[in-house]
């Protein structure tokens, strides 16, 4: 083609224009990178929620069964005024509060020993063995542990003692679930931690506890919070774990999904409150600069 | 305690492996010194500082701290603080936080360390900078921050590494002026190690030349660079000018190694005679690399070997140096600036 010896063997006509174009408008670029994102964005999340809000202020016909699409605050006035709400409310919350305590108190130690103890060759092998868990089928491993705690089951026959099905047998599994989630932020944020700071702090005469809290933890904070916004929301909303070694105990989730076929709209306002606890949390966490490190 | 010995190390060895990094050091620094290991990259100057500081356990040998074994007490039980190369500094700290660390764990009422930081910000010019993170700062001015929070502690020792080798070169000239008024003004040892040359001969009271992770000769500037101990000193610090062998046969009339110092050597005119008590070589200039205020003339001489020969551009213009460039000249120096190498 004419055009293409003229121009050296560069691209000719429509690319060449298309490429002049983008360089010239940025917005364009832009436009064009995010397009899919967004689009399944907005189709994916942000419109099943936005009904799901919308959803939560319609009612449904004791009589008939069938959804009244009028503006009403009843369900949430149902759901603060009744106790039985408010006790499984303050129960999930309080297991994934456990669920991220233990999580923390296991993944920290956990983490340090992988990125500042173990050998450079050794550290991808760690690595690898926090994530082989991740593997391994939700549903295998909760009945797993179903097994183990089950009464005669290998904790009781092997351990000589057992929890038994119920709230700590909750925590317990879901503890073991969640936990890569929290070991691999601060392990991230401590591998990228220079030694040099160790160093600095022993040789202005802290003591390694001392270190630990006065440098370490402060500088890996983010990174255990950007791990705790993983094992509290994903705690915050299980309810298959609490069915199967909860005993008769019952989480949020369970809540949302028995008023599901009975009453849609009540469903829906319940389902608003773990987001209104997970932005709660998240605007906490914002304060301590966690989220720039997600 | 032991008068005057403030750092004393005794057949210091550490190895990582199979890599011996260290081999065999003794070294005494005196109370008050101001003592540079110099040596190239990977010669042990920075795993004998970490050994002094605690950072690395020896293989074998002991360190002394004013008399005192500290060969196996960890950092934070040696009265000795570290300028670190990257400084360190802790980023979720305020300056002021930075420079208090080491007198806070050390139990200091709050009162004097407000006011101990306050003087050693001031010591480093940096009187209205306590507020500040760290990362809201300049290069120069960590370096000065992580320099006023080890001596805020009063060390015994102060032990920097390399720690300018990150600034740039005014910054760098600047700082070690600054740090030599500093060691001079609180009369502390400094253990300085460095790879430049240039920065040790500047700041240094004594020079310990470390190669291949043993010392090759411990001594003033001035004996260090005029009177190398061993091949290796005379070419890392300043341009290695050596004559050996058959050369030194023919010029000097006597075998052995010498070193003559480039700046010592007079370029003249291949007829001129050398007069009373001095040597001379001819040669040709093979390479002519002006410098601005001198010249650098590379000279193949004619007996073999080669002479780097360097002259203030006094009266001459830069047309005038680049002309020389394949010319036979007569390189002259004075007998007793040609100093024979220890082998």
């Amino acid at each position: 083609m004419a055009t293409t010896a003229v121009t050296g063997g560069k691209p000719a006509g429509s690319m060449r224009r298309l490429r002049a174009t983008m360089h010239r408008r940025p917005g364009l670029r832009v436009a064009s990178l995010l397009a899919l994102p967004m689009t399944w964005m907005v189709l994916v999340y942000l419109t099943p929620l936005a009904l799901l809000f919308v959803t939560a202020f319609w009612t449904t016909d004791s009589f008939t069964g069938l959804t009244k699409r009028t503006f009403s605050l009843e369900n949430f006035t149902d759901i603060l005024t009744e106790p039985a709400y408010y006790t499984v409310v303050m129960r999930t919350v309080g297991i994934a509060a456990s669920v991220t305590v233990l999580c923390t108190l296991i993944g920290v130690p956990m983490a340090f020993f992988m990125a500042r103890v173990a050998s450079a060759r050794w550290q991808p092998v760690l690595v690898a063995l926090v994530l082989t868990p991740l593997w391994a089928s939700y549903l295998v491993k909760v009945y797993a542990w179903r097994t183990i705690l089950a009464p005669e089951g290998p904790a009781e026959s092997w351990l000589g003692a057992s929890p038994g099905y119920g709230l700590p047998a909750v925590v317990l599994t879901l503890t073991y679930l969640w936990l890569p989630y929290m070991i691999l932020p601060i392990y991230a944020g401590l591998a990228n931690m220079r030694g040099s700071f160790l160093e600095a702090a022993a040789d202005l005469g802290s003591r390694p506890w001392r270190t630990f809290r006065t440098v370490v933890l402060p500088m890996v904070w983010p990174s255990i919070v950007a791990g705790s916004i993983f094992t509290f929301s994903l705690s915050l909303g299980d309810y298959i774990t609490v069915q199967l070694v909860g005993g008769s105990s019952l989480m949020l989730g369970n809540a949302i999904y028995q008023n599901f076929s009975v009453s849609l709209p009540f469903a829906a306002a319940l389902a608003t409150i773990p987001v209104i606890v997970m932005v709660g949390y998240l605007l906490a966490v914002r304060r301590s600069g966690a989220l720039d490190n997600l | 305690m032991e008068q005057g010995v403030a750092v004393r190390l005794r057949g210091l060895r550490k190895s990582f492996g199979v890599v011996v990094a260290v081999d065999g050091v003794d070294l005494d620094i005196a109370d008050g010194e101001f003592l540079t290991l110099l040596g190239p990259s990977g010669s042990g100057k920075t795993t004998v500082l970490r050994m002094i500081a605690g950072f690395e356990l020896p293989t074998a040998g002991t360190v002394e701290l004013a008399g005192t074994d500290v060969t196996h007490a960890p950092p934070f039980e040696r009265d000795v603080n570290t300028v670190f190369q990257d400084y360190a500094l802790f980023p979720h700290m305020t300056v002021q936080q930075n420079v208090e660390y080491g007198l806070k764990v050390a139990k200091v009422p709050r009162d004097e360390r407000a006011r101990r930081a306050a003087d050693a910000l001031a010591q480093v010019r940096l009187e209205s900078f306590g507020d500040r993170k760290p990362s809201a700062m300049s290069g120069g001015q960590r370096q000065r921050v992580a320099l006023a929070r080890a001596l805020v502690n009063r060390p015994r020792v102060l032990l920097l590494d390399e720690p300018l080798g990150a600034l740039d070169l005014k910054l760098r000239e600047q700082m070690q002026v600054e740090l030599k008024q500093i060691q001079r003004e609180v009369g502390i040892t400094f253990v300085f190690v460095t790879h430049d040359q240039e920065e040790a001969l500047t700041m240094s009271d004594r020079i310990a030349v470390f190669n291949a992770g043993r010392i090759e000769q411990v001594g003033t500037p001035a004996e260090v660079y005029e009177q190398p101990a061993t091949e290796f000193v005379a070419g890392f610090v300043g341009t290695s000018n050596l004559l050996r062998g058959e050369t030194a046969q023919t010029v000097l009339g006597h075998a052995g190694v010498f070193s003559v110092r480039p700046e010592k050597i007079h370029v003249a005119d291949v007829d001129a005679s050398p007069g009373e008590g001095e040597d001379s070589a001819t040669g040709t200039v093979s390479e002519v690399v002006y410098v601005g205020s001198g010249t650098r003339y590379v000279v193949d001489l004619d007996a073999g070997g080669t002479l780097v020969a360097l002259q203030q551009n006094l009266r001459t213009s830069s047309m005038d140096v680049l002309a020389m460039r394949g010319r036979k000249v007569r390189l002259v120096w004075r007998k007793e600036h040609e100093y024979r190498v220890g082998t």
